[in-house]
């Protein structure tokens, strides 16, 4: 993804020099290694401000909810199937956004890098294959392949499945990916386990919602853990609020997560929820041949009633 | 003041006899980092860290707390009636407390202890504990607190600080609760080292690599500042999240809720957070607060125009970075703050102009 910058901010340029958008969504570099900030673009200057590189994980589809003006938006892989949900789901209209597609080779997981060297990371720098990372006594040169988010590491559509235009050539995607290897021993678990397991998983929740909020699917206007009238879920920190509220979100996610990894990247306490995400993702794409957001012409599995769906369940 | 040593092989004999006089609190390391936790009985505190991800105003602050209690059961005769939860008021005390945590809990105070109300849960818990700090000898690249009204040797909120000489800590008695702690734990070797802090304390702030500038906050017009031309631009990426509300030290907001579990219910406090849009619902429906940008304003002019206007005590911040580490989209307070400190509404006017 190195020379992607200059592409991208070339792009915005001429977009917005020829009032094809009113904004151009992307992001800037961050002040702390591994961090990139979502930002728009309106002006020259706020162009130049634009950057891509493996830090980009945060789904810029996010941004597009419920927008009334003409936008374009940066998209790697998983973002652009993010888009196609939000407009399968009335969220923006296609003419309403004009997506530059990113070839994405994956993000780079912080927290996994922040384990592997001793000392406070001071700064990180890439390319096209590898990693290096500097600590005040070191310089630690990783393979990308070893420090990817779990989620890019098991992508098999790295490639924008829909845009007006693509930063860069396709990359190649990722053949003979097991992406359900943790799922299956979870799901092999007899149900104390299972139980002690998401209890597990669970109990660092502080209830910030910041996987929620980082979610392009979330985006009902009350969410129903902040409904007040009735109240459907407790407010403390009681494990079967937390569950609840994880369980449930999950299950709104069924059918449209596109695994863009946005809620474990968010969490600031390291909870691995797309466990749940993803059982469900392994579900819809077993009992109903589907995955989320690959096209704009299909119905999503949980959307719509077919004479040859499952029904096994129903007793 | 005194200053006492503390041979690291006395350290552990210390707290221990401590432990029959005090709950000991500490941070200990969980499953990939550091919290604040009840000590085990002969656990130690564990430093081979900066500092705890979560900031320790749980302690005072629990995340969830149980105020009051009561009975739906009408065959009782004090059903309906909200009675105290039972509390432990037993000393405690938290071991290894960053300096910049510990002048937090003096900014928090400011709120749970007024000549007009007085928070009985805070400070209840504030009275309780005796709080033995830990200098910090090794900043990280996003703390700033030496400009935030702190530093790594800082001992305004501590009884005692503690710094590492090597094979010895080195403790300074601040106050008469930290006497009575040094007593328990029978540390009594009386050391004549002050240099040693002096040296100690111009070699951490030596290593601080991060500031702020905030001399220009308290003369800048208010409205002008909440008229800023740049909120939409800082607030953009915000997730509209509680990460940067929870692990601040010395954000204090919470919401009360009653909760029923068949006839017994009690009435708690929650943290809350006003990121979240329904922190300001009203009644009616109506949110004051309605935008998100209006959401991200509110954080900073409270923390850095509102405090600092109404209680004249500096910032409301002690520069711990905790914020900027965890934020999931790297909405930094050091660069809203350098925004905000060097903003002149003349320029707003000329811009607009």
């Amino acid at each position: 993804m190195v020379g992607y910058t200059e592409k991208i901010k070339e792009i915005a340029s001429r977009l917005l020099k020829e009032c094809t958008v009113d904004m151009v969504i992307g992001f800037r570099k961050g002040t702390m290694p591994m961090m990139n900030e979502p930002c728009f673009a309106t002006t020259p200057e706020a162009i130049d401000t634009l950057v891509w590189d493996s830090n980009c994980g945060i789904n810029l589809a996010n941004y597009l909810t419920n927008r009334k003006e003409k936008v374009a938006v940066i998209a790697k892989g998983c973002d652009s199937r993010n888009i196609v949900t939000h407009i399968i789901e009335n969220k923006i209209k296609r003419d309403q956004v004009y997506i530059v597609g990113v070839p994405c080779t994956g993000m780079i997981d912080k927290r996994k890098i922040t384990g592997m060297v001793a000392g406070e990371i001071l700064g990180v720098s890439e390319t096209e294959n590898t990693i290096k990372v500097q600590t005040a006594d070191a310089e630690t040169l990783f393979d990308k392949a070893e420090v990817l988010q779990q989620n890019c590491a098991l992508c098999i559509h790295r490639n924008p499945v829909i845009h007006d235009e693509m930063v860069a050539d396709a990359v190649q995607e990722q053949t003979d990916v097991d992406r359900y290897a943790d799922i299956r021993k979870i799901e092999e678990m007899d149900s104390e386990d299972k139980w002690r397991f998401f209890d597990d998983l669970l109990s660092p929740c502080i209830r910030c919602y910041a996987c929620r909020n980082a979610c392009p699917l979330c985006y009902c206007p009350t969410c129903f853990v902040d409904e007040a009238k009735p109240q459907w879920v407790g407010k403390g920190q009681d494990p079967v609020d937390v569950r609840t509220f994880h369980f449930l979100r999950a299950y709104h996610c069924a059918g449209r997560c596109t695994d863009c990894g946005a809620c474990e990247r968010a969490c600031p306490v390291g909870i691995n929820m797309r466990l749940l995400t993803r059982k469900l993702e392994k579900d819809c794409q077993e009992q109903f041949g589907w995955e989320a957001g690959l096209s704009l012409d299909q119905r999503p599995a949980l959307d719509v009633y077919q004479a040859n769906d499952p029904g096994a369940f129903i007793k | 003041m005194t200053l006492v040593k503390i041979d690291k092989k006395n350290w552990a004999e210390g707290l221990k006899a401590a432990a029959d006089a005090y709950r000991l609190y500490g941070p200990v390391k969980g499953k990939d980092y550091h919290q604040f936790k009840a000590l085990e009985k002969g656990e130690t505190p564990e430093f081979d860290m900066v500092n705890t991800r979560l900031s320790p105003k749980a302690l005072l602050f629990p995340q969830s707390e149980e105020m009051l209690e009561y009975s739906l059961d009408e065959s009782r005769e004090d059903h309906h009636i909200m009675k105290a939860v039972a509390r432990d008021n037993t000393p405690r005390a938290v071991i290894g407390i960053r300096p910049c945590d510990a002048k937090s809990t003096l900014l928090v105070k400011l709120n749970f202890d007024t000549p007009e109300v007085k928070d009985p849960y805070w400070l209840g818990a504030y009275q309780n504990t005796t709080f033995i700090g830990m200098a910090c000898d090794a900043p990280l690249s996003t703390c700033f607190c030496t400009t935030a009204g702190c530093g790594p040797y800082h001992e305004e909120g501590l009884d005692m600080l503690v710094m590492d000489r090597g094979d010895a800590y080195l403790a300074k008695i601040l106050t008469d609760k930290g006497k009575a702690f040094a007593d328990a734990a029978g540390w009594k070797a009386a050391a004549d080292d002050q240099a040693a802090f002096e040296s100690g304390k111009a070699a951490a702030e030596a290593r601080m690599v991060s500031s702020i500038k905030t001399d220009n906050l308290a003369d800048t017009d208010l409205l002008e500042l909440h008229g800023a031309p740049f909120w939409d631009d800082i607030a953009f990426a915000c997730l509209n999240c509680g990460t940067c509300t929870f692990s601040c030290p010395t954000c204090w907001c919470f919401d009360i809720q009653d909760e029923v579990h068949g006839k017994a219910g009690v009435r708690m406090k929650n943290w809350d957070s006003c990121m979240f849009p329904i922190f300001t619902v009203h009644t009616t429906g109506h949110n004051p607060r309605d935008t998100k940008t209006q959401r991200v304003r509110q954080r900073f002019m409270h923390k850095l125009k509102y405090f600092v206007d109404k209680y004249e005590a500096g910032i409301m911040c002690v520069g711990c970075g905790r914020c900027v580490r965890q934020c999931p989209v790297n909405i930094d307070i050091r660069r809203v703050s350098e925004l905000m400190n060097s903003f002149k509404p003349a320029d707003a006017c000329a811009v607009q102009g």
